[in-house]
């Protein structure tokens, strides 16, 4: 069998593995040394005596007896602390049962206000996607070294600080739970729009999103704001194909082509927005989620989406929304009332809010101001395709 | 347990009016209170104003000093709790209650070791 194969299955578990140990050790650092001594071995005894029946109950339990050789190697390791896990490890049988929770206390853990939020997720992608310290640094366009130090202090403080390791008490959890999902929503548009790189999308860190998503869900069956952003991602996601054009130019929503549209995940998100809506306690992302499943079924109902936009305002009043429902204030009520909106907002440092008034003065016919504005949007992002998007609207109007 | 320090951080400058301040050693105190009552307090301190630091170093068995605290910032250190608790969230469930009484940031550190109890 291919390492090709070994490595899937691994980076499939590693959330897991990790999970559990730490829940029998209580050290994350441990936890992660033996899932590798547990792949190392994999490596070694798979491809000849073929994978295990249950690859996830093997790499748990080979890791296990892994932790307990290094726990009994190295003294340096708190005496105490040792002794204890290994009485731990000796009662316990290699269950999967509360795997479960321990993937939702290994998130929240991550996911810990006392860790800034690059640090979230980092650790995020790190220990509960398996990615490589490489992969985590390409992604977030910072060296190697630093985001190798990134995730050394973070686990540092994790276990000197003395972070718990638990799904936080129900007080504290409408505060932690958003967190969670920022980091998750930040994961998904870093891989939706590169920052400055040259591709519009980065395929794995959406992959990966989703895959924490749906994982949340599982997890959280009574969170509606967990399935809205699933349902938010799964929808923005179906759109992938239809985003940029054969030479990699962005398309805008109006100019997309639904047939290239992925139904599966369409229907995915539009019944998961159904789902919340019968709920009847609505959010942020459920209701960012809904204007988007409002989108997939062209021609878009702008009345609609004007009307959540003023819903999605109540939850998350910022100038970044109003811009948002301003574009549909544009196809509800003119260029001119947009405008009019556009202006009183704060957002000069935003390339976005240039590019909208652009458009905006484009369609009241003052092209010079437009000219302006397109200028403005120029200088405010490194984004190729953006900036290929915005420099042909602008000869458009010169 | 663990132990942890609780900082408080002080802007430089004149003290705020002593209305305010009765106000805030008030909560302070029912704060220490509450610390005591729980079993979390080890010790606590103020400390006098900045200005009456003096900050020692030993140079080829000279000892050097200079009038003043050691950084030269905005904010100085104007008092400091050593608590136990169980963990971080434990630990800055207390800071967060210091930060409320006393309206300052609070550093919340870990100390080295394990403590009894």
């Amino acid at each position: 069998m291919p390492d090709v194969e070994i490595d899937r299955i691994f980076r499939q578990e590693y959330g897991r593995a990790v999970a559990v140990l730490v829940r029998h050790f209580g050290d994350i650092g441990l936890a992660e040394e033996a899932v590798q001594d547990a792949f190392t071995e994999a490596v070694r005894r798979w491809p000849a005596g073929g994978t295990p029946p249950s690859p996830a109950g093997w790499i748990i339990t080979t890791a296990r007896n892994r932790a307990i050789d290094r726990l009994r190697k190295d003294s340096a390791r708190e005496a105490k602390h040792a002794q204890a896990a290994l009485l731990h490890a000796r009662e316990e049988p290699a269950e999967e049962g509360p795997v479960r929770d321990d993937r939702l206390r290994l998130i929240f853990t991550c996911c810990h206000p006392a860790l800034a939020t690059n640090v979230q997720v980092a650790l995020t992608l790190r220990l509960l996607g398996g990615l490589g310290t490489a992969e985590i640094a390409r992604a977030f366009l910072v060296p190697e070294p630093t985001m190798a130090q990134r995730l050394v202090r973070a686990k540092g403080k994790i276990r000197d600080a003395r972070i718990p390791y638990r799904v936080p008490r129900e007080a504290d959890l409408p505060d932690r739970l958003r967190a969670v999902l920022a980091v998750v929503y930040l994961i998904f548009n870093e891989g939706y729009a590169a920052g400055s790189g040259d591709l519009l999308v980065r395929e794995d860190l959406c992959a990966e999103a989703i895959r924490l998503g749906r994982l949340l869900a599982e997890l959280m069956p009574d969170e509606p704001e967990v399935a809205g952003l699933l349902a938010l991602m799964l929808l923005i996601e179906s759109r992938r194909a239809s985003r940029t054009d054969a030479e990699g130019r962005l398309v805008l929503l109006a100019d997309q082509d639904p047939a290239r549209w992925d139904r599966a995940l369409v229907a995915e998100g539009q019944e998961l927005v159904r789902r919340c809506l019968r709920r009847g306690r609505p959010g942020p992302y459920q209701i960012q989620a809904a204007i988007n499943a409002v989108h997939s079924e062209p021609p878009t109902d702008w009345r609609q989406v004007l009307a959540l936009y003023d819903q999605l305002l109540t939850f998350s009043p910022t100038p970044v929304v109003a811009l948002n429902r301003a574009v549909a204030v544009a196809e509800v009520d003119g260029p001119a009332a947009a405008l009019a909106l556009v202006d009183e907002l704060d957002l000069g440092g935003y390339h976005v809010f240039h590019a909208v008034r652009a458009d905006l003065l484009r369609r009241l016919g003052r092209g010079a101001e437009a000219a302006q504005a397109y200028e403005a949007a120029l200088t405010r992002t490194e984004n190729t395709a953006e900036r290929t998007f915005l420099r042909l609207r602008l000869r458009e109007i010169r | 347990m663990k132990q942890y320090l609780l900082s408080i951080y002080q802007p430089d400058g004149d003290p705020p009016p002593p209305e305010f301040l009765d106000e805030v050693m008030a909560r302070v105190g029912a704060w220490d209170a509450e610390v005591k009552a729980a079993g979390a307090w080890v010790f606590s301190a103020g400390l006098h104003p900045a200005s009456t630091a003096t900050v020692v170093r030993s140079r080829d068995g000279d000892a050097l000093m200079t009038d003043g605290p050691f950084t030269e910032g905005k904010e100085h250190l104007g008092g400091f709790t050593v608590i136990t608790a169980p963990d971080l969230d434990a630990a800055l469930d207390w800071g967060r209650k210091l930060a409320e009484a006393t309206t300052l940031p609070i550093e919340v550190r870990p100390c080295e070791g394990e403590a009894d109890g």
